[in-house]
């Protein structure tokens, strides 16, 4: 694995995409960085614009309206980037599937990496699933 | 060839960078030693360096690509540039040149420029508004930085060589322990506050309102250069202060402890200030130089010609 790479894994700057979700899938992702979790520890870093990230986390059912905005933020994301779908809405569309105005789910769009199932997931099982995406990039390359 | 030595390896580029990198991480840990976290590892500067290196370089179709490429190196270069001179002159004072100060004043402008160029640049309108607030942060704060730079001088009775000011402290006392010098340091603390761009007065790259401000459109190497410069600044802008009003640092044994300990109160100044105030609009900020910190650095130099 080279250095880069190994870099990459140990300062993931993540960028907060959310696309028609209830907000609720948000404030736990913001609960990661309070001080009981703090997720500085690992490197992680809540940027603003995705010209910065590394990780983008989506929120929310794909509403018909999000679809070309997710896609533009991820031509706009530098790459190497990875993708992970927070919440049962990202991962599935639950049971807004087939609603007028939920498109698709979020891997029909983007290529995903890790899907983080809950309705709201905790931010425990938050940090379990980037620490499972570090794994799977290690493994791959 | 010696010159390029001290440019790129001591005490220029690469010193600086690493000493500034490793102040960002006092930084970063202060900072969550306050809001009660654990912090980053220490060699989290340096690792998000590397990776911003390994990531791909975008550039915006609208910018204009020269300058919006070139910006953050003339920043680097000038801030690695003011390192240089200042720790030569540091070490040997009778290195340096008539009227060094002032060139020192100009070099420090450099880095907020390269910003205004790189936001003006990148054909962003949130990075066009966020080099604007940098213009007018620059025009606000200039005016009591160097009132309060003038302050040593006038004490020293007009020496504008960086090495007669320190050799001037060295027989006399330092400048901060008579009344204008203090009151001059406590205007320096909050310009510098303003030049490195910290919370009270980090406008021009507001997180939660501009999303980055001038630095939005920028990838790869160059925000890693963006942020050498950031941590470049970190670490020379309090040495400026602590050789213009504290004597400078001495390099040999017993007394570098003494040096470094000025560095870090100055920085740890710098990171409660930032930790413990909310960020300022721009015309609150303008205002705030433009009246009480003038009026303070006007009132030094007065007490200072009073020979207090």
């Amino acid at each position: 694995m080279s250095i880069r790479l190994k870099a990459l894994l140990k300062s993931p700057w993540v960028f907060h995409l959310c696309s028609g979700s209830c907000n609720n899938c948000d404030i736990e992702i913001l609960d990661c960085l309070t001080p009981r979790y703090d997720i500085e520890r690992f490197g992680m870093v809540l940027v603003g614009s995705a010209r910065h990230a590394d990780v983008l986390l989506c929120t929310g059912i794909v509403n018909k309206q999000g679809v070309s905005r997710i896609k533009r933020v991820y031509h706009q994301t530098p790459k190497p980037c990875l993708v992970v779908a927070v919440g049962n809405c990202s991962c599935s569309q639950e049971r807004f599937r087939g609603s007028y105005s939920a498109a698709k789910p979020l891997d029909q769009v983007i290529p995903v990496d890790v899907y983080i199932p809950g309705c709201p997931p905790k931010p425990e099982a938050i940090i379990m699933g980037v620490v499972k995406l570090i794994e799977k990039v290690k493994n791959t390359k | 060839m010696k010159i390029l030595f001290n440019f790129l390896i001591i005490p220029g580029f690469l010193f600086t960078t690493v000493i500034g990198l490793f102040a960002c991480w006092i930084d970063r840990k202060v900072s969550a030693r306050v809001q009660w976290r654990y912090g980053p590892p220490w060699y989290q500067p340096f690792v998000d360096i590397i990776k911003l290196t390994g990531k791909e370089t975008i550039l915006p179709s609208t910018a204009s690509k020269f300058t919006f490429l070139a910006a953050p190196v003339v920043g680097l270069a000038g801030i690695t540039l003011v390192s240089t001179l200042l720790w030569l002159m540091n070490c040997n004072h009778n290195t340096g040149f008539m009227g060094d100060i002032l060139v020192i004043i100009y070099l420090l402008t450099i880095p907020s420029i390269s910003v205004i160029l790189g936001g003006f640049a990148s054909g962003n309108p949130l990075a066009s508004l966020g080099a604007s607030r940098e213009m007018k942060l620059i025009l606000s704060y200039e005016l009591p930085f160097i009132l309060a730079i003038l302050v040593p001088i006038i004490k020293s009775g007009g020496m504008i060589r960086i090495g007669e000011l320190l050799a001037f402290q060295a027989a006399n006392g330092i400048f901060v322990g008579s009344i204008s010098g203090f009151i001059a340091l406590v205007v320096g603390i909050i310009t510098m506050q303003a030049k490195l761009a910290l919370v009270p007065f980090d406008m021009a790259e507001a997180e939660t309102e501009l999303i980055g401000g001038a630095i939005i459109e920028y990838s790869g190497t160059p925000l890693a250069v963006y942020k050498m410069t950031r941590a470049s600044m970190l670490f020379t802008v309090p040495i400026f202060f602590v050789i213009i009003f504290m004597g400078g640092i001495t390099l040999s044994f017993p007394s570098i402890i003494w040096g470094i300990l000025k560095y870090v109160l100055l920085l740890v100044i710098i990171i409660l200030i930032k930790n413990t105030n909310p960020r300022l609009r721009i015309d609150q900020a303008v205002k705030l130089f433009w009246g009480p910190v003038t009026w303070m650095a006007s009132l030094a130099v007065i007490l200072a010609f009073l020979g207090l």
